[in-house]
C-alpha cells in the first residue's frame, strides 16, 4: 500500500528532541561522565541544526560515532550487554537518531529508544519522584509520537491531547497492574554489574565500624506486626534483629566464619510455653550482602534462603531489590544444645598475648567460679557495671590491646567495644562467646504504623554459650547505657555529641513531616514497587478472587472489555449530534412533506418558505415567519439567545 | 514460488475487498461509514510498538521493575485507546460524489468527493486512495464539510467511472489503521483525444449546398420546434414557453444562413481512417470550429447535431462523440 512518505519537519524534530532530552535527563547521573557528555553534546547539536535549519551529518559520520560510543561503553564496562551498559549503549544510538530524522520511521524508532530509556531509569531508581518524573517523560514522549503522525496543532493542545489519551489508558493500566498475572524474576540471570554503594553492617567489626554506621539515617527495614503484636509493636527492649554471627577474632577485627547454609529448616523446637510468638512482616531495602535480619528465634525461613551452622539466617542470592519476607519470632527458644565442638572450640579462640589486663581478670573468675559458667557470667557483667563505662559515638582511638584499654584506662566506647571486650573477657574465662551484628530497637512511624530500623539502629552484643541453655544472648552495652537498649540511641547518648537529624529528640514538628513522607514511601514501596506475585495473591485472596493464573486472565479480559465498552459507548455516543437548529429545521420540512410540499436540500428557506405560502395560502405568514427566524439564527451575526426557543414554538403552533 | 504467494496474496485481497464493500456497486449516495464496514488492524509501526512493549515488559519482569510494568501496561492501555480514536475517526463518516468535470482522454479525470464531518471534533489526517497508489490527505474540522480531489489518468473516450476508493486513517499514533472501501456511483465523461494532424476543416459542397438550402440560419424568424439541448439560449421562445402548460420549451428557427455554417460530417473525414482515428479527427474539426467561433453542426451516423455555436453546443458534441458507438452504461442511477 502506497503511503505518503513526508520527510521529519521541523516541529516534529523539535519534539523528538525534546522527548529525547526528557528521556536521558534522570539518566544523565547514573551514565559515566564521558557519556553524559556525548550525549548531552549531541542534543545540543542537534538543538543547533534545528535553529538554524543545518544539513544533517552525513550517514558515515554517524557510523563512525557509533562505532565509536559502543567501544567506549565497552571499554567502560567491560561489556556490551547487562543492563546499564544496555542503557548506555540505547543512549548512544538515541542521540544519534536524532541525527538522521529523515523519513517517519525514524522519528517512531526514536519514541521507542525514548521508551526504553524511561524503563531504564527505573533500574537506578522507582520512588515516587520518578513516577511523576516518568509521567512527564512518557506526555512528552506520547505528545512527540503524536506530533509525528500531525504537526499542525500547537504545543499545548499536543500536551492536552496526549494527556486525554494517556488518562483515559489509566484504567486499563490499573487493571493489568494489579491483575496480570505477574512473575517472580529474573527470567535469565542478573549480570552482576550493580555498582553503586550501599551502606549497612558488614561482615567484619572492627572498634569504629558501628559508630560509623550510626551517622547514617537510611533506612535498614522496615516491620510490619502482625497477628498477636499487630497495632502493639513488641517492647523496644525486645527487639534484638540479630544479623551477623562473628566467632573470628583476631585481636583487633571481629568476622563471620561461616557463609555456608547448614540448615534449610530451623533446628530447633518451634514451640515456647514461656512466650507469645512474634509475626511480623520485614521489608529489607537492598544492601547488596547475603544476609537477612530477624528477630530471635525463627521458626520459619525466608523462601530462598537458609540457617548457617551458627544460626545466621543467609539468603541464596545477595540481597540487591527491595526484599520482603515474613516471619514468626519465638524469642525463648533455646539453641546450640547440640552444637558441634568446633562450634565452641570456635567460640573460645583468642589470639595470644593480647589484652593481658583483660585476661588475668578473667582467669580469675573461672578460679574463683570453678565450672560454674553461669556465675562467670554474672561476676563478668559486674565487673563491666563496676568499671563505669561510658558509652559514646567518640570512642578515643585503640592501640594494638584495644580490650586492656577500653576496660582499664580510658573506658569509654560504642557497642562495638563493649560487645568486643566481654566477648574477649568470657573466651578469656574459657566460656564460649561470640558477637553479633545487627540492629537493636527501631522507631514505630505513628502515621503507617511500621517500625522502621534505620543505619543508626546498627548494634553488636554477644552471645554466651551456657550448658543446658545454649546460646544466650547478653547485651554488655545494657550494663552501661541502659537506655540505649530501653529507649533509643539518641537518649543514650551525650547530647553534645552530633546524630543524625532523624536520631535525635527535637524538632517534633519537623519528624512530623517525616513521618508521613516515610509513610507514603513506605506504601509506595509496599503496594507499587514491592507489588509481586505474593502481595498480588495476597490481595485477590483479601478481595475473595480466586488466585488461579487461569482465571486471573480471564478477570482480567473481562474487565478490560468492560473498560473498552465504556470507552466505545463515549464513542458512539457522539457519532452524531446534530445541531438544535438544525433538528428545529428537520421537523418544520417534516410537516411540510405530510403536505406534498418536499423540501429540495438545494432550496433556501426563503425559496422554500415562497413554494411553500403559495400551496398553503392560510399558513403563509406563519410559514414565512419560521424562514426568517431559521435564517436568522443559522446566518445572522449575532443571533439572538432566544431565538431557537421561539422557532421551536413557531414550529410546534404551525398545524397544517 | 513467490510468485505463487504473491498471486495468492492478492486473490485473498480481492475476495476481502469484495466481501468489506458488500454493497450493490456502484452504492447509492450519500454514503456514511457505519461502524460494520470500517476495519481495524495494526499498521507497522503498530507491530513495532507491540515489540517494544514486549521487551520492556520482559526487562521489567527480569529486574523486579514494579514501575516497569506500570509502564508497560499504561502504554499498553494507550495502544488500546488509540484503536478506539482512530477508529473514531473514521466512522461515520459521510462521502457524496461532488463535481467531476470531463476530460479529454490522456489527462487527468478529476474526481471531487465531498466529505462531510457532522461531528463536534475534527476529523484529522483522513486518507483517500485508489488501491496501491498515493492517497490524498484531508483534514475535516468540526460541522464541516470538505472535498478531496482524486485524480486518474485517462486512456479511453467514454464513460469512466470511479475506481473503488480506499478511506483510511492512522491518526492519531499511527499505531493502527482503520478503512473502508467505497464504491459510490460516479462517472467521468472523457471526450477523445483530438487527432494531432487532422485535414483541414471540412468547407466541403455539402456545406455550402446546405447554405443555398432552405437552411436554419439566423437572420429571419421562420417558425418554431422543439427545443434540443444543443440549441442556443438565446433562440428559446421564452413567450412561447411561459403559454405552454407542460413547460417543454420551443426554439426559434431563423431562415437566411450564415456563410459561417459548417457540418462536421462523419463522412467528410478521409475515408482511409479508423473509427477512432476518425472521432479523432472530428474532434479536432470541432475543437477548432468551436475555437473559430463558427456555427457548425455535427452529423454522426447515428446522431444529427444541427448548427449552433457555444458551450453547450460544444459540450453536446463532444458527448456525442465520446459516446459515439459504445454500449450504454447502466447504473442505478442517471448520469451525473
Amino acid at each position: 500500500m502506497a503511503r505518503l512518505d513526508r520527510p521529519v519537519s521541523r516541529r516534529q524534530s523539535q519534539w523528538l528532541l525534546l522527548a529525547a532530552v526528557t528521556a536521558f535527563a534522570p539518566l544523565a547521573a547514573h551514565m559515566p561522565v564521558w557519556l553524559a557528555l556525548f550525549a548531552g553534546a549531541a542534543f545540543v547539536w542537534r538543538g543547533w541544526l534545528i535553529q538554524r535549519g543545518g544539513r544533517l551529518p552525513p550517514r558515515w559520520l554517524l557510523v563512525l560515532l557509533v562505532v565509536a560510543g559502543s567501544l567506549g561503553v565497552f571499554f567502560e564496562y567491560r561489556s556490551l550487554f547487562g543492563r546499564t551498559p544496555g542503557i548506555a549503549l540505547l543512549l548512544i544510538f538515541l542521540s544519534l537518531k536524532l541525527m538522521e530524522l529523515r523519513a517517519p520511521r525514524d522519528a517512531v524508532v526514536t519514541v521507542l529508544l525514548c521508551y526504553f530509556l524511561i524503563l531504564g531509569q527505573f533500574l537506578f531508581t522507582q520512588t515516587l519522584l520518578t513516577a511523576f518524573v516518568t509521567c512527564l517523560a512518557v506526555a512528552i514522549t506520547t505528545a512527540a509520537l503524536l506530533a509525528a503522525n500531525n504537526d499542525r496543532p500547537t504545543i499545548k493542545q499536543q500536551f492536552e491531547h496526549a494527556g486525554r489519551l494517556l488518562l483515559q489508558a489509566l484504567p486499563f493500566m490499573l487493571l493489568l497492574f494489579v491483575l496480570f498475572p505477574r512473575v517472580n524474576g529474573p527470567l535469565w540471570g542478573l549480570p552482576e554489574d550493580r555498582r553503586t554503594a550501599l551502606s549497612g553492617i558488614t561482615d567484619a567489626m572492627a572498634p569504629g565500624t558501628i559508630a560509623q554506621l550510626s551517622q547514617s539515617d537510611a533506612i535498614a527495614f522496615r516491620v510490619a506486626f502482625t497477628g498477636a503484636f499487630k497495632g502493639i509493636a513488641p517492647e523496644q527492649s525486645s527487639l534484638y534483629w540479630r544479623g551477623l554471627v562473628m566467632p573470628d577474632f583476631d585481636g583487633r577485627t571481629w568476622r563471620i566464619s561461616q557463609t555456608r547454609e547448614a540448615y534449610t529448616t530451623p533446628p530447633y523446637a518451634e514451640e515456647s510455653k514461656r512466650s507469645k510468638p512474634i509475626d511480623y512482616e520485614l521489608t529489607l531495602e537492598p544492601h547488596g550482602k547475603r544476609w537477612l535480619f530477624a528477630l530471635e528465634s525463627p521458626t520459619t525461613l525466608p523462601t530462598e534462603s537458609g540457617l548457617t551452622r551458627d544460626y545466621q539466617l543467609l539468603s541464596r542470592q545477595p540481597v540487591r531489590s527491595r526484599m520482603r519476607y515474613t516471619q514468626r519470632a519465638v524469642p525463648d527458644i533455646q539453641k546450640g544444645l547440640t552444637d558441634p565442638p568446633e562450634v565452641l572450640q570456635e567460640s573460645l579462640a583468642l589470639p595470644k598475648n593480647s589484652n593481658p589486663r583483660t585476661r588475668a581478670i578473667a582467669i580469675s573468675w573461672r578460679q574463683r567460679h570453678g565450672d560454674n559458667d553461669v556465675a562467670i557470667l554474672q561476676a563478668a557483667e559486674d565487673f563491666f557495671s563496676r568499671q563505669l563505662l561510658r558509652y559514646t559515638l567518640n570512642p578515643p582511638l585503640a592501640g594494638s590491646d584495644s580490650v586492656d584499654e577500653f576496660l582499664f584506662d580510658n573506658k569509654r566506647g560504642f557497642c562495638e567495644h563493649f560487645a568486643s571486650a566481654f566477648a574477649f573477657a568470657l573466651r578469656a574465662a574459657g566460656v564460649p562467646a561470640r558477637v553479633v551484628a545487627g540492629y537493636q530497637g527501631g522507631e514505630i512511624n505513628p502515621v503507617d504504623g511500621f517500625l522502621v530500623v534505620r543505619q543508626y539502629d546498627a548494634h553488636a552484643w554477644t552471645e554466651v554459650w551456657l550448658a543446658k541453655q545454649g546460646w544466650v544472648r547478653v547485651d554488655p552495652t545494657a550494663i552501661a547505657a541502659p537506655r540505649r537498649i530501653d529507649s533509643s540511641l539518641a537518649t543514650a547518648i551525650p547530647t553534645n555529641e552530633t546524630l543524625p537529624f532523624l536520631a535525635r529528640n527535637d524538632m517534633a514538628w519537623l519528624k512530623a513531616i517525616r513521618y508521613q513522607i516515610d509513610a507514603v514511601t513506605n506504601g509506595w514501596n509496599q503496594w507499587v514497587l514491592g507489588y509481586d506475585p505474593q502481595r498480588q495473591r495476597d490481595l485477590l485472596t483479601r478481595l475473595g478472587l480466586d488466585t488461579d493464573w487461569r482465571n486471573m486472565t480471564a478477570l482480567l479480559a473481562v474487565l478490560c472489555g468492560a473498560a473498552l465498552l465504556l470507552l466505545t459507548g463515549w464513542v458512539l455516543r457522539q457519532r452524531e449530534r446534530i445541531d438544535p437548529v438544525r433538528r428545529a429545521w428537520r421537523r418544520f420540512t417534516a410537516k411540510l412533506t405530510k403536505r406534498g410540499i418536499v423540501w429540495q436540500p438545494w432550496e433556501g428557506p426563503d425559496t422554500l418558505a415562497a413554494r411553500a405560502a403559495s400551496q398553503l395560502p392560510a399558513h403563509a405568514t406563519k410559514i414565512h415567519a419560521i424562514a426568517r427566524s431559521y435564517a436568522r439564527l443559522r446566518y445572522a451575526a449575532q443571533p439572538s439567545s432566544t431565538g431557537l426557543v421561539e422557532l421551536n414554538q413557531s414550529i410546534r403552533d404551525l398545524s397544517l | 514460488m513467490w510468485h505463487w504467494l504473491h498471486r495468492l496474496q492478492r486473490l485473498l485481497h480481492e475476495r476481502f475487498v469484495r466481501w468489506a464493500l458488500r454493497v450493490p456497486t456502484p452504492e447509492p449516495t450519500p454514503i456514511t461509514l457505519v461502524q460494520r464496514r470500517v476495519y481495524v488492524l495494526p499498521t507497522r509501526v503498530g507491530l513495532a510498538f507491540a515489540v517494544a512493549l514486549i521487551t520492556i515488559f520482559l526487562g521489567a519482569v527480569n529486574y523486579n521493575l514494579s514501575l516497569g510494568h506500570a509502564l508497560v501496561f499504561w502504554l499498553a492501555g494507550l495502544g488500546i485507546v488509540t484503536i478506539l480514536h482512530t477508529f473514531r475517526n473514521l466512522v461515520q463518516l459521510t462521502l457524496r460524489p461532488g463535481r467531476c468535470p470531463p476530460v479529454f482522454a490522456g489527462d487527468l479525470a478529476s474526481f471531487d468527493l465531498l466529505l462531510e464531518n457532522t461531528r463536534r471534533d475534527a476529523r484529522i489526517n483522513l486518507q483517500l486512495s485508489f488501491s496501491g497508489e498515493a492517497p490524498v490527505e484531508i483534514d475535516l474540522p468540526a460541522h464541516t464539510t470538505n472535498t478531496a480531489t482524486l485524480t486518474q489518468p485517462t486512456t479511453q473516450r467514454g464513460w469512466q467511472a470511479l475506481p473503488r476508493v480506499t478511506v483510511e486513517t492512522t491518526w492519531p499514533l499511527g499505531l493502527v489503521r482503520a478503512w473502508s472501501y467505497i464504491a459510490p456511483d460516479m462517472r467521468c465523461l472523457v471526450y477523445p483525444a483530438p487527432a494531432r494532424n487532422a485535414p483541414p476543416l471540412p468547407w466541403s459542397g455539402e456545406a455550402f449546398q446546405g447554405a443555398s438550402n432552405v437552411g436554419q440560419g439566423a437572420d429571419d424568424f421562420a417558425g418554431l420546434r422543439h427545443h434540443q439541448l444543443a440549441d442556443p439560449p438565446r433562440h428559446v421562445a421564452w413567450k412561447a414557453a411561459a403559454r405552454q402548460d407542460d413547460g417543454k420549451l420551443q426554439t426559434k428557427l431563423f431562415s437566411g444562413q450564415s456563410a459561417q455554417e459548417l457540418w462536421l460530417d462523419w463522412d467528410a473525414a478521409p475515408s482511409a481512417l479508423t473509427t477512432e482515428q476518425r472521432i479523432a479527427c472530428l474532434t479536432r474539426w470541432l475543437l477548432d470550429a468551436d475555437t473559430a467561433g463558427l456555427h457548425w453542426g455535427l452529423r454522426l451516423p447515428t446522431l444529427r447535431l444541427a448548427p449552433a455555436q457555444g458551450a453547450a453546443h460544444r459540450a453536446a458534441g463532444l458527448q456525442a462523440l465520446a459516446l459515439y458507438a459504445l454500449p450504454p452504461v447502466t447504473t442505478n442511477h442517471g448520469t451525473s
